[in-house]
């Protein structure tokens, strides 16, 4: 599919801070694509960067193929993470303020539909909870029915409930065939949205590639689970290595028929064997060497 | 025009809906107004003050006597008429004439006039020549009732688009709305407006309030004063505008705000007059805004002066609202 955003060589260079370090990048149309990376990776000024709300130092940013321009910003819509709306302004006020400031836009009461606002429509945006306060930001971001949706970290400080609602509209947006660059600290969140997505840490992309694609790369094994009550002096006997996690033991393995039999054949009891995926938040821990927010 | 207009209609209603600034705004200068017609209602005023026409040095030479008399104040004047219109609204207790035969003009309804006159032919016999003027006194409070009206303008002019850019900065919703098509001047252009409306509003209320309960002298015409105040406002909100243009600090902005009103308050005239003060004095007034709005209002309201009286001010005052408000505009960033 053709690329939407091209970046090439990008940096963004602050009083001695190298915030973006040479950064490449090629977001396919009406993919959701995740930035993902510890705080001070430098995930929101590339963000920021792409949203052309800064400048870079050096580089190229290319939309559609030319450089952002005043069409960007008709065809964009932007959620920062941090962000003010004018005070004593109701819901729908707001609403209609920003659809005021764009040529195209969708109708009102598509968006409130969209966005579930319909309950919330004549509070004052002051008065909103977290999570409804970022179903309003979001329907602002898609206000002029934008092609390309910047979301920076939008279910950051949500509640579990929230947070999966919010999701679900990220998946209808997505359903109508919009491009959605998202940044977020939520593994959980990367798995469930992004079709692809790139790991930053200090300023540079470390890895990248489709969710399933990095983990069969930095994980061609399984792992299996067993209650660590007596069988750690068996595996050790057995020559087998194991990682204690709590109450378990943990044990990896290339070949899982072969270690299974193993196990059974030294009376290993198996009856309460799990075994574990490699999530993202393992993939995570092993390029950056930090752990990803809870 | 749409966009402009969006914007315009958000903030006048964040305005309006902000009831406690609201009831400020406009109780403030009905206080202000009510309380220094009350407190200056008597009029007292310990010191006489004599216009001269023709000269310090010729004066100490032609009556030296009165010119060492003690809590007597000399404001010298070029202008004759100018001088005789002082003495007609009581503005002026005596004026004096050196540059011929020496004369005086009193208004036959002043008492301090009364007195001078007997102060004069004490000192200095009868070589001057007599001429009255009549004229009903002009109250203190026609007098300071542009300024403090002018200056409840400056401040609500000032602060109120300074310190709400600034915040609209700091809170990020500048960034926002750079995040949109909307363009700088568009921006300042709808706050400016905004702003604008209000002041004329609050200001148009609290004048004609305060008129029920203390009849202003108006000699002149309402359009020429809305004329005058109308670009006095916009050259006041086009200073805050340029203050405001890149700053994110509250603490910044209001130090720079003070920076600008302390000056103007003490200097454009609004508390007390600057006839008798040092010219330089007089001269650093020229460069305020306010200080042309307030001479303006004044002469319109107490002299009846016309349009073309004081078109030196609306140039004045036009030609900086333009050039403070391309400045800003020019300079302006959203974060």
């Amino acid at each position: 599919m053709s690329p939407i955003i091209t970046v090439t060589n990008l940096v963004k260079q602050y009083p001695g801070v190298l915030a973006v370090d040479g950064i490449n990048l090629t977001i396919p149309k009406g993919i959701c694509f995740g930035l993902l990376g510890p705080n001070g990776a430098g995930k929101t000024t590339t963000i920021e960067l792409l949203e052309g709300i800064y400048q870079p130092t050096s580089g190229v940013i290319l939309y559609k193929g030319e450089p952002l321009g005043t069409r960007y910003r008709e065809e964009v819509g932007i959620q920062f993470q941090h962000t003010a709306l004018q005070d004593f302004l109701t819901v729908r006020e707001t609403l209609k303020f920003f659809e005021q400031l764009y040529q195209q836009t969708l109708s009102i009461p598509e968006i409130i539909e969209l966005c579930s606002l319909t309950d919330i429509l004549d509070r004052d945006t002051r008065k909103l909870s977290g999570g409804q306060r970022q179903r309003l930001l979001l329907a602002l971001a898609l206000v002029n029915d934008p092609e390309l949706i910047f979301l920076d970290e939008p279910t950051t400080g949500l509640d579990p409930q929230a947070r999966r609602h919010f999701w679900e509209l990220v998946k209808l947006v997505k359903s109508r065939n919009k491009t959605i660059v998202l940044t977020t600290h939520y593994m959980e969140e990367a798995y469930a949205l992004c079709d692809e997505i790139a790991i930053m840490d200090k300023g540079r992309i470390v890895s990248q590639g489709t969710p399933m694609q990095l983990l069969a790369e930095n994980f061609g094994d399984v792992v299996l689970q067993i209650p660590a009550a007596d069988s750690i002096n068996k595996l050790a006997a057995l020559g087998i290595q194991a990682v204690e996690t709590g109450d378990f033991l943990e044990i990896r393995t290339n070949h899982l028929h072969q270690t299974l039999q193993q196990l059974l054949e030294h009376g290993i009891n198996l009856d309460q064997l799990r075994i574990r995926a490699w999530t993202l938040e393992d993939l995570f821990i092993n390029v950056t060497g930090k752990k990803a927010a809870a | 025009m749409k966009k402009f207009l969006a914007v315009l209609h958000a903030r006048n209603m964040e305005f309006l809906r902000d009831r406690s600034a609201l009831a400020w705004n406009l109780a403030m200068p009905f206080l202000l107004v009510f309380g220094l017609a009350f407190t200056f209602s008597g009029g007292n005023k310990d010191i006489y003050k004599i216009g001269i026409v023709g000269g310090m040095d010729r004066m100490v030479s032609v009556a030296p006597k009165l010119q060492s008399t003690q809590y007597l104040e000399f404001i010298t004047y070029d202008d004759l008429n100018k001088g005789i219109a002082k003495v007609k609204h009581h503005q002026m207790d005596m004026l004096i004439d050196v540059s011929g035969t020496p004369k005086y003009w009193v208004n036959s309804s002043s008492p301090n006039g009364y007195l001078l006159e007997r102060v004069i032919r004490g000192t200095e016999g009868n070589q001057f020549e007599r001429q009255t003027v009549e004229g009903a006194e002009i109250r203190y409070v026609d007098w300071f009732l542009p300024g403090i009206l002018g200056m409840n303008m400056m401040f609500a002019c000032l602060f109120g688009v300074g310190f709400v850019i600034v915040r609209y900065r700091k809170n990020g919703f500048l960034k926002r709305l750079k995040a949109t098509p909307l363009g700088a001047f568009q921006f300042l252009f709808a706050q400016l407006i905004s702003r604008l409306l209000l002041v004329m509003v609050i200001t148009t209320i609290v004048y004609a309030g305060c008129n029920l309960f203390i009849k202003f002298n108006m000699q002149g015409s309402y359009w020429d004063l809305l004329l005058i105040t109308t670009l006095g406002a916009m050259s006041l909100i086009s200073i805050g505008l340029l203050i405001a243009a890149r700053t994110a600090s509250e603490e910044f902005a209001g130090g720079i705000l003070n920076l600008m009103t302390w000056p103007m308050m003490l200097l454009s005239g609004a508390w007390f007059s600057l006839e008798g003060a040092a010219p330089w004095v007089q001269n650093v007034a020229q460069i305020f805004p306010l200080t042309h709005m307030i001479s303006a209002t004044r002469v319109i309201m107490n002299e009846g002066a016309t349009l073309s009286q004081v078109m030196p001010d609306v140039w004045i005052l036009a030609t900086t609202s333009v050039i403070i408000l391309a400045i800003g505009a020019y300079i302006f960033k959203w974060e």
